[in-house]
Order: structure tokens, then sequence, then C-alpha cells
């Protein structure tokens, strides 16, 4: 006889309620096998038999709460009670046989995934009790669709034959619960919408390698919504990215005349970045469609010019934006690069700073960079991409001179803008900057 | 993943588990609609017919966790750890008592200030209940979890009474922290890793952390 006792589930635990018996008295049970269900708290714990026999006796009824420790059952390990056990083993065995299984799951997918056929052959399975005698089609059909058991139906026709009236009558008698047919199956629900913002599987995930080979790191979360932003922006936008040599040298020159006076004034350098946003800013004034957006067929044009400054930081990408650009000249222009650049990389930016941008520009030139085609900022629809600054020798009325020359790349949403209009904002940014007259401070 | 899936995913798990044939495991899952009784819940919790979820298109669910009623559905981040807790402390109620740490520590990266609810299980921001427990154990292995509303439509809570308690519901979007439950799941896996001091590779993307590769 072994003691079946309410079990210490930890340390500041003294008491279980039981909220379970899965087995009966009289049952066999195994070692180890789940005998009883315990509740603590918001835990449900099965707990195992402590050894093989038959549950001779429960002294804890479901629902009791009890100390750790008091005996809840006793397991008897042989003898009488596993003869009592036995007969309750055999009488289920009976049970099971009286549910045949029915026709094969797969056969009915079959059926349902055939192309219908005029009138489905549809076998008129023999209701239970069907009275003996000759029955009409219709009244079989009727019977069917109204789910009528015809042995319960008296028949006043001919020899006691079920005719279309006796049905009907029937019908109306019978509590109207039972009579309602069969509802037709509710449309499925919606796929949860959410189920799409599960990541989906990637086409095949790299075949575990030898600990040496690779190493496993989870994304940072800015990488990972990067990631997401990027892949999403190649799906949605038709990119197309166009290339203009702009000469800098006349920017270079009035950047050359301030820069001591800025970095005296204002503590911070001049650089080529806010004359180039100064110049997009007056291309997009003059063509308002690379300032809008897309939704659906749908133009949205933006009478606020923001433009969002690409600011690399340590692992990743931040664009926080220059909002109201079109109302700064070069000086606050370049005051807001740096107070954007300065705070994004100590991650300082409020979240609306990085929000609500029209266009964007990135400076990959600081990094080097000849050209680049960068990735547009959705949902806008250009991005400007800033090459480096090089003095390079070029030809000018049949003369070779050195000029400082700039590549700016503009990739733009295909769906939206043409290539000519894209070329003719360019165009714009270009004369802007080669004839640049417009003092900085 | 269906409810019913992760039912028999955890089963399977489960069973391995105690065999030791593999280590311990942290799934997280996001489910569809789906309402679901505890053991011990009341089915009185459950406010609406039938019909009525049917049409809402919520499924009903009766399962082994401890715990009474509850309602999963997108936006909610699911955690079902499959742990040995004798190799952890053999503590049932420091287990409960470490995941409402790992939540409150997660939503605290946030800047959620969320908290225990005194004498009962789960977590709460200003009396509003965010996220909810409910665990099953068998020889020591656990199974279920918790369940945080990360982007909840706290409108699905109309149908029943959460864990038989008549506290109002609330979300992480809901207290105006905008996350994906990819983000959330990527802090709170950090957090179970150090809670329970154990290592968190990624055995599926986004989708579930554990020591082991599991293939999900």
């Amino acid at each position: 006889m072994t003691d079946v006792v309410m079990p210490q589930m930890g340390e500041s635990i003294v008491e279980g309620t039981l909220t379970k018996w899965l087995k009966k008295p009289g049952d066999h049970v195994e070692r180890d096998e789940p005998l009883f269900e315990i509740s603590t708290d918001k835990v449900d714990t099965e707990i195992p038999s402590p050894a093989a026999g038959t549950l001779s006796e429960v002294m804890v009824e479901e629902g009791k709460t009890v100390g750790i420790n008091t005996v809840v059952a006793r397991i008897e390990e042989n003898g009488a009670g596993a003869a009592a056990a036995k007969p309750a083993a055999q009488a289920a065995q009976p049970a099971a046989a009286t549910s045949p299984e029915p026709a094969p799951a797969a056969a009915a997918v079959v059926e349902a995934a055939a192309p219908a056929p005029p009138a489905p052959p549809v076998e008129e399975p023999a209701p239970a009790g069907e009275p003996a005698g000759p029955l009409s089609p219709l009244v079989r059909r009727l019977a069917r669709e109204n789910n009528i058991d015809l042995s319960r139906v008296k028949g006043t026709g001919a020899g006691g034959r079920i005719t279309k009236q006796d049905l009907e009558g029937y019908l109306a008698q019978r509590p109207s619960a039972a009579a309602e047919p069969v509802r037709p199956q509710m449309p499925p629900a919606p796929a949860p919408a959410a189920a799409a913002t599960v990541a989906p599987k990637p086409p095949a995930p790299l075949a575990p390698a030898g600990p040496a080979k690779t190493r496993v790191e989870p994304l940072s979360t800015m990488r990972i919504k990067i990631a997401e932003h990027m892949v999403l922006s190649k799906r949605t936008s038709a990119h197309v990215t166009t290339i203009h040599r702009v000469d800098m040298t006349a920017v270079a020159q009035m950047r050359e005349r301030n820069k001591a006076a800025f970095q005296a004034n204002y503590g911070f350098s001049l650089t080529y970045l806010p004359f180039i946003t100064r110049a997009a800013v007056v291309a997009l004034r003059q063509f308002p469609l690379l300032n809008a957006s897309l939704d659906g067929n749908n133009i949205i044009y933006h009478n606020e010019i923001n433009i969002g400054i690409a600011v690399a930081l340590e692992n990743g990408l931040i664009v926080p934006v220059i909002r109201g650009a079109d109302e700064k000249n070069v000086l606050g222009l370049q005051r807001a690069v740096v107070d954007l650049a300065a705070r994004a990389r100590s991650r300082q930016l409020k979240p609306d700073e990085v929000l609500g941008g029209t266009f964007s520009i990135t400076n990959f030139g600081s990094f080097g960079s000849l050209v680049g085609t960068p990735i547009i900022n959705q949902p806008q629809v250009a991005i400007l991409g800033v090459g480096t600054v090089d003095k390079t020798p070029v030809v000018i009325n049949d003369a070779i001179a050195i000029r400082s020359i700039c590549h700016l790349s503009l990739s733009f949403d295909h769906r939206l803008v043409d290539g000519a209009l894209a070329d003719q904002f360019m165009s714009k940014i270009k004369q802007v900057l080669e004839g640049w007259t417009e003092e900085v401070q | 993943m269906d409810y019913a899936s992760a039912l028999e995913l955890q089963r399977r798990l489960v069973g391995e588990r105690q065999q030791g044939a593999i280590d311990d495991q942290l799934l997280l899952v996001e489910h569809p609609h789906v309402v679901t009784l505890g053991r011990n819940g009341h089915r009185e919790n459950l406010l609406a017919s039938d019909e009525i979820l049917e049409r809402a298109g919520v499924a009903f669910h009766p399962t082994d966790r401890g715990g009474d009623i509850t309602y999963h559905g997108p936006g909610q981040l699911v955690g079902y750890p499959i742990l040995d807790l004798r190799e952890w402390k053999r503590d049932v109620a420091a287990y409960v008592r470490a995941l409402e740490e790992v939540l409150i520590d997660t939503l605290a990266d946030f800047g959620i200030a969320a908290g225990r609810i005194p004498k009962l299980t789960g977590v709460c921001v200003q009396e509003r209940k965010i996220a909810a427990i409910g665990v099953h154990i068998s020889r020591w292995v656990t199974s279920h979890g918790f369940a945080l509303n990360v982007s909840t439509d706290l409108s699905y809570f109309q149908y029943i009474v959460p864990c038989g308690l008549t506290k109002p519901v609330t979300s992480m979007a809901a207290l105006g922290v905008r996350a994906t439950l990819d983000d959330v799941g990527y802090v709170l896996a950090a957090h179970f890793g150090r809670v329970f001091d154990c290592q968190m590779p990624l055995a599926a993307p986004a989708l579930a952390g554990a020591r082991k590769r599991e293939p999900i």
C-alpha cells in the first residue's frame, strides 16, 4: 500500500487544491502515470502516480484544498483491487466498437474538390427505421432535406404509404427547433490580418553548421525596421535612378568665404549639404510631383516641404526630418542638419521628428562614394543622393579647367514620375547650384 | 499559428523535454481570434453565445492550463515556455513570479511601468490588465504560459470576463507604445534569458527563441 500525498510545488506553497482525479477508485495506474491534478494560483499541475497498482482509496475529493503532505489517496500494489479494475477495462471495449468510423474523411475531401457535375449522384441512404412499403422519390427527397425520420410519420396513402401531405403535416407539427433545416455553413472568418505581420519564412534556412563556422546573432530592432522598410520600398515603388554631374565651384567659393564665420558665429562648420538641400527645395517648389505621395490611384500633393536627411548611426540609419525646409536659408538648414544629426546619434530624437518627411536626401559622398542609387523613403516618391565633391578636370569652352564636381543621383518612383520630369527637376537643382548667388547668412 | 497547432506542438515538446531529448524552449506565437477556457474555468465567464463568437470569427477552445477564461488574437504576443523546473528552482510559485518579472521588465524597456496584481497572477498597468498568465505543469515540465497585449484589439475582451476578473484590460498600443510583436518578442526573449539564466539563440526568425535550434 502506497500513500499518495499532496506534493510541495514550491518553497512558499503550503497547500494545494485538488482539482481533478484522472483515475477513479479501482482503476489501474502505472507508476508515473498522471493520477490527479492540483491547482495553485494560475498553475495547473498533473501529479504522477508514485507507484504502479490499483487506486484503492481516494481521501480528498475534487475541489478540496489541503495542506502539503496530506495523504490524498492510497494505491494498492497488487491483489484485490487489480481484479476490480478488469471489468471496467472490458466494459470499455464494446463501447468503443459501437462507434464505427464514418466514411473516410479523405473521400469527402476528394468529392468536394472535384468540379461539380450537373447533379452530384447522391446515394440515397435508407434512413434508419424507414417504414416498409414504397416511397416516392419526392417523399424521399423531402424527408432527406428536412431531416425527417420517416418511421415517425404516419402514412395516410394507399396501404399506409407516406405521402407529401403527410410529411408537410408532420413538419408543421414538429417543434420548430427540430424542423430548422441544417443551417448553411457561415462563410469562413476572414484570415486575421495580423497573420500577415508574422514574418514570412525565408526560402531556406541555412543548414546548421559546425559551431566554429558561423555565429548566430539576433538582429537589433532598428536593423529589423530598416530591413522591413527597405524591402517594402523596393516592393512598392518602381525605382529608377538618374545621375547628373553638377559643378559646385560657385558653392565651394561661397562656402570658403563663410566657413570661418560660421564656425565663429554659430559653432558649426558650413558643409555642402545645406546648399544642396536649398537647391532641392527650390526645385521641389517648381515640380510639386516630386514632393508628393501615391495613395492607391490618388496623388497626394504635400503643401509642406519636409526634407528627411539620412543620418548614419553606428549600427543603423535614421532619417530625421527638417520641417518647413522651404522657410529656411542655408544657415537655418545647416543648423537643423547639425542639430538633428547630433540628436540622432545620441538617440534623443523625438518620435515625430522622424515622421512627416515629403522628400529625402542622403549624403553618401561624405563617406567617399562617387555615385549611389538610393532607395526611396516610403511613402515619398523620390530621394536625392549626394556624391563626394572632388576637384576634377573638366572641359569648358573647349578648354580644360579644374572645377569642384559633384554627382547627384535621384531615385524616383516611375509609377508617378517619368524620366523627363525627373531630369527637369535635376536640371533645376543643377542650375541653382552652378549659378549660386544667394547669401548664406 | 492557430491554437490547436500550438497545443499540439507544446504537447510534443513537453514529451520530448520530459524524456530529456531537447533543451528548454520558449515558443513565441500569435494566434488567430480564440477564446480559451482553463481546466478550472467557469463557462459562465464566457459572455457571448457560441453563435456570437462564430459570427465574430472567434474560436472556442477548452484547454488544460491553469486559470479561467481568456482571449487570444492578433496583436497579442503569446509565450509558451517548455521548461523543466527541476533544473531551475523546483518551485511553481517562483516560476509564475519569474514570468511576471520577465513581462514587467519587458514593458519597462518600452517605457511602461507595470506591476503585479496583489494576490493574483498577471501583470497590470494602472489597474488595467496587460498580460495574463496560465500554466500547466506535468512532471515539472511547463507548458502554456503568458499572453501580452501588444496591439490587441481590446474589444474582443468584451466576450469574456478575463480570468474571471472584472478588471479592465489594456495593451501597449492603448498606452501609446507603437511596437510590433517582433520588437517586443526580441526584448522579451532577452529578459527571459536573463531571468531564467539561459541563452536564447533564435530557432526561427521572429518567432521563437530557445536554447536549442528547434524546427518550428
